[in-house]
C-alpha cells in the first residue's frame, strides 16, 4: 500500500511545474500506469482527494491510463501484447518470453490547467488598484 | 479563461530512480555485488541470509547486510552473529525500502572493502518491486509453506526478479509441496530465471547458490 506516497509525489511534481503558470487552476492530472507497476488504480484515486487537500490541485481530477504488458518474442521477432500477467508467453507461438518492453510504467503524462486570459488578469489587477 | 495541457512525461518515482542510479555507480566503483532480497513475511529471508553470510565468510569473502523492518532490530542482531557488519533500517510503517534509506545507512561503510552487500527488504511482495535500490540482482524468495501459486498471485515481483530462491526445502514433503508446479509457475511469470531450492537448516542447495554469487561477482563488470 504505497499508493499514498506515489500520489503525494505526483502532487509535489505538478506543484513544482505549476510555478511556471502563476494563478492557474489545475483541472486534471493524467498518469500512465503499466499493468506490472504494482499499484492499484482505485487506491490512487482514493488517495488523490487526501493528497491534494490544501494544495493548488484541490478539486482536480485524476485520470489513470493503464497500459498493457508488451514483450518481445525472439522466435516471432515481434513485440506482442500479453493479455494476462499470469503467463508470459507469446500469444502468437505460445513460447515463453522474458524480454519486457512495456508494462512497468509509472509516469505523469500531463496536466491540464485553466489560466485567466490576459485581458481578465489586467481587468482584475485594475480593480485591485481601485480597491 | 484559457485551457492548456502541460506535458510532463516523467516517472513518478524519478527521484528514487536517480538516487538508485547514483547508488549503482557507487557499488560499481567499490567493486561490491549488491543483492536485494524480497519475499513475504515469514519466508525465511533472515535464516537464508544468516547461512549465506556465514558460508561466504568461511570462504574468506567480505560481506555486509542492511536489513529492513517496520520495527525492532531483531533481524540485525541475528545476522550480526555471523560476524558480518549489519545495519537495521526501521521504516516505521513504510512498506518498502527506498534508495534514500539505503544511501543514509551506507554512511561510514567503505564499499571498496566489501565483496557482497545484501539488502533484506521489508517482508512484502508488492511495494518493494517499484523501488530500485541500485542492486545488481533482485532475488524473490518463496517458501514451501506458502503455496505453489505465489508467483501467479504476485507476478509483478517475480517478473522483476533476476533469481528465485525456494526456502525451507527440508520440510517440503510434510507440507505437500508440489515442486514441479512451483517451478512451472515461476517460469510462467519469469521465463528462464535461475531457481535455487534451498534449506538454511540442512544447507541443501547452498552450494549452487554460492556458486551463482561468485559467478555474478566475476561478471559484475
Amino acid at each position: 500500500m504505497h499508493e499514498l506516497s506515489i500520489v503525494s509525489s505526483v502532487v509535489e511534481t505538478v506543484q513544482e511545474s505549476l510555478a511556471n503558470y502563476p494563478g492557474a487552476r489545475v483541472v486534471e492530472v493524467r498518469l500512465k500506469v503499466g499493468a506490472l507497476a504494482s499499484v492499484v488504480v482505485d487506491s490512487l484515486e482514493f488517495c488523490w482527494g487526501i493528497a491534494t487537500e490544501d494544495t493548488p490541485l484541490v478539486g482536480s481530477r485524476l485520470v489513470v491510463v493503464t497500459v498493457p504488458v508488451v514483450m518481445h518474442c525472439a522466435d516471432c521477432d515481434a513485440d506482442v501484447e500479453i493479455e494476462s500477467v499470469q503467463s508470459f508467453r507469446c500469444p502468437l507461438c505460445d513460447e515463453p518470453c522474458g524480454d519486457l518492453r512495456q508494462g512497468r510504467e509509472l509516469d505523469i503524462e500531463s496536466f491540464e490547467i485553466e489560466e485567466a486570459d490576459e485581458a481578465e488578469t489586467a481587468a482584475k489587477s485594475e480593480i485591485g488598484v481601485k480597491a | 479563461m484559457t485551457t492548456r495541457i502541460v506535458e510532463l512525461r516523467r516517472g513518478i518515482l524519478k527521484k528514487n530512480d536517480e538516487l538508485a542510479a547514483g547508488l549503482r555507480e557507487r557499488y560499481a566503483a567499490g567493486g561490491v555485488l549488491v543483492l536485494n532480497l524480497v519475499s513475504s513475511p515469514g519466508t525465511g529471508k533472515t535464516a537464508f541470509l544468516e547461512r549465506t553470510l556465514r558460508e561466504l565468510r568461511e570462504r574468506g569473502s567480505k560481506v555486509a547486510a542492511l536489513v529492513g523492518d517496520l520495527e525492532t532490530d531483531n533481524d540485525a542482531r541475528r545476522l550480526a552473529a555471523s560476524g558480518a557488519p549489519v545495519r537495521q533500517i526501521n521504516t516505521h510503517g513504510i512498506c518498502h525500502l527506498d534508495a534514500e534509506m539505503i544511501s543514509k545507512h551506507l554512511d561510514g561503510w567503505e564499499l571498496a572493502n566489501l565483496d557482497y552487500l545484501f539488502i533484506e527488504n521489508v517482508g512484502n511482495l508488492v511495494c518493494p518491486s517499484s523501488y530500485d535500490l541500485g542492486e545488481k540482482i533482485r532475488v524473490a524468495l518463496l517458501s514451501v509453506t506458502e503455496g505453489e501459486d505465489k508467483p501467479l498471485k504476485y507476478p509483478t515481483l517475480f517478473n522483476s526478479a533476476d533469481a528465485a530462491v525456494i526456502t525451507k526445502m527440508d520440510i517440503a514433503e510434510p507440507c505437500g509441496f508440489d515442486r514441479e508446479l512451483a517451478l512451472k509457475n515461476i517460469n510462467e511469470i519469469r521465463p528462464g530465471i535461475r531457481i535455487f531450492e534451498t534449506s538454511a537448516k540442512t544447507g541443501s542447495g547452498m552450494q549452487e547458490w554460492l556458486g551463482y554469487l561468485s559467478e555474478a561477482r566475476v561478471q559484475k563488470g
